[in-house]
């Protein structure tokens, strides 16, 4: 019965991120003719050099952009509400995705440049932005660990990962103040959000990093379930259960300073999504939550994606897009958390 | 001390907590001998050090002094899987395990046995059913933990410690928040567990009167910090009942084998 639930989830999941892949190629700023879409997609090319350009260059790296971003917030966010034990926890609420954006932040400003060399090619500057990101997020990772042993409260941790955020905002800003008016602007279009900042050339970097991270976290399926039982149970069943927060932590951390890098700190995905996959599937178990996390990460991404460059007067942020798909989601768990099974 | 039936033993053991750079030592100079076959209950009023103890003996914290053996082996020697296969534990922790059905649930007890990713294959499962079955679980196998009664969820997390296939249970607390009904049932099962399964059961708790009646043997944690260990008859008959409290008001009634007030 569950099995069944779980292959009926998964398929739909798929078809939908199919669907929405197909969808995001035929809809952009710009028309092109389907047929001629697919013959670029094929390799036999269009004719039309522009057309070329804009599905090689710009629709098909987006998507790949989306669709990996969403998986992998969704993935962080799942990672953070088992190890905290906390179902509001995620990338963005508890600070860690700031703490990305402070660590690019403070790498542009270093390098000597402006904050605006954040969306170029940056000659190779990228894996120290990258870096950046990583060690960002890991020192936030790092005090929400400290100050989860200090204060037991859930709320009180979300509390703290908000206060984490405005900090880090604060001191971003401190930064900006000595940065160059362009560099400002460029941080600011950052901070909307946008999943058109991956080059074809930064690709395989992104992609690959994010797979990996994936690929980890579906390794990590039997302790996450062991942790639904809390840290006393999950020793009993042979657990390490430090390594596996460091471990678990390592992988929420790379995701979201990866994504937080290239697409800037993007709200929500991570927050809700879990819950999306909780809710269908009518499960924990991270056997089952963790693809279906993915796939749901994915469409929701994609679906943004697609909102977002099809608006004929420009170019819709995208944090101004998940907001609206994810706090409704959010107040309903809220307000029907006695009903839903996970929670009790 | 030449036991064939005891399986865990402590030397010397001191167990407590600190408080800063402060050392609080709750009880010590422990030598306790844990048996196959026998259900044992951990009493002792609320600060006494019950939970302190069995954090030690469970691994979850480090002992001030002594050391604790299971077969003849340190256990702070072995790995965290080895003591995995060793004592099963069921606790009081608050679950996060809502929308795991019973099965599902009682299926992470086969963890320490299982591979890398927790496969479970044909014997595991052959496994989880029986330890459903043994714990009276198994008519609510494909149900959410969430649904179940508080009873029906202790006897889960029971059948789970048995899909562990340990030859300890140890269990902090397990009727506190039970319904008159659900408490007599666990206490049965547990019982059932020690003398047909061979298991050594050690149990926490501060039902005096149904410790007396089904437990084989008690560890009284006295007010004045010692472990006085024997069999209900034993401790009753030495006098032992009489140091369980510190109130002066409460005196043990050795005709319904209760606290009279």
């Amino acid at each position: 019965m569950t099995y069944r639930r779980f292959t009926i989830t998964i398929i739909a999941m798929t078809v939908l991120l199919v669907l929405l892949g197909v969808a995001c190629l035929l809809f952009g700023s710009v028309d092109i003719p389907a047929d001629k879409i697919a013959d670029i997609v094929t390799g036999k090319g269009s004719g039309n050099k522009a057309w070329d350009i804009i599905i090689l260059q710009s629709r098909i790296p987006m998507i790949i952009t989306a669709a990996l971003a969403g998986a992998a917030l969704s993935i962080s966010g799942l990672l953070l509400q088992t190890t905290f034990n906390n179902p509001l926890a995620g990338p963005s609420i508890l600070g860690v995705s700031s703490g990305a954006g402070l660590g690019v932040a403070i790498v542009i400003l270093a390098m000597g440049g402006s904050l605006g060399g954040l969306l170029g090619e940056g000659a190779g500057s990228y894996m120290a932005i990258l870096v950046g990101a990583l060690l960002g997020a890991g020192m936030v990772l790092v005090t929400l660990i400290a100050f989860s042993a200090i204060v037991r409260s859930n709320t009180m941790l979300l509390i703290i990962g908000i206060l984490v955020s405005y900090l880090t905002s604060s001191v971003v800003q401190l930064l900006n103040s000595v940065a160059t008016e362009e560099g400002v602007h460029n941080y600011v279009a950052w901070g909307f959000g946008n999943f058109s900042g991956v080059s074809a050339a930064q690709m395989p970097i992104y992609a690959g990093v994010i797979i990996l991270a994936l690929i980890g976290s579906a390794l990590m399926v039997k302790p996450l379930n062991a942790l639904l039982l809390g840290t006393r149970y999950a020793r009993n069943l042979g657990i390490n259960v430090s390594r596996t927060r460091n471990s678990l932590l390592l992988i929420t951390g790379i995701l979201t300073a990866v994504v937080t890098a290239y697409c800037g700190p993007i709200g929500f995905i991570g927050l809700v999504v879990p819950h999306i996959a909780r809710m269908s599937l009518g499960t924990s178990n991270h056997a089952r939550l963790v693809p279906a996390t993915i796939l749901a990460g994915a469409d929701i991404a994609l679906l943004c994606a697609l909102v977002s460059v099809n608006n004929p007067h420009g170019i819709i942020p995208i944090n101004a897009i998940t907001p609206i798909i994810g706090v409704p989601i959010i107040l309903y768990i809220i307000l029907n958390r006695r009903r839903i099974q996970y929670f009790n | 001390m030449n036991n064939d039936n005891a399986i865990l033993t402590t030397h010397d053991l001191s167990v407590g907590y600190r408080n800063g750079s402060q050392q609080v030592t709750l009880l010590s100079g422990l030598n306790l001998v844990l048996e196959k076959g026998k259900l044992v209950a951990l009493l002792g009023q609320n600060g006494a050090g019950k939970s302190t103890l069995l954090r030690a003996l469970t691994c979850d914290e480090h002992p001030l002094d002594g050391t604790i053996e299971i077969s003849g082996r340190n256990m702070h020697d072995m790995s965290q899987k080895d003591r995995s296969r060793l004592i099963g534990l069921v606790s009081t922790e608050r679950i996060q395990a809502g929308a795991l059905t019973v099965t599902e649930l009682v299926g992470l007890g086969r963890q320490p046995h299982t591979g890398f990713l927790g496969r479970l294959d044909d014997e595991d499962r052959k496994i989880v059913h029986q330890s459903m079955v043994d714990a009276g679980i198994i008519g609510k196998a494909n149900e959410y933990m969430a649904s179940l009664s508080d009873g029906e969820r202790q006897k889960a997390m029971i059948a789970r410690a048995l899909a562990q296939q340990t030859p300890i249970i140890i269990l902090d607390e397990p009727t506190a928040f039970l319904d008159v009904a659900s408490r007599i049932e666990t206490m049965r099962l547990l019982q059932t567990l020690a003398h047909e399964r061979g298991k050594a059961v050690l149990l926490s708790s501060h039902d005096i009167s149904q410790s007396l009646m089904l437990a084989d043997e008690l560890w009284l944690i006295t007010t004045d910090r010692q472990v006085l260990t024997g069999t209900p008859k034993k401790l009753i008959a030495d006098g032992a009942m009489d140091h369980l409290f510190t109130n002066r008001s409460i005196h043990f009634n050795h005709d319904i084998l209760d606290y009279s007030f």
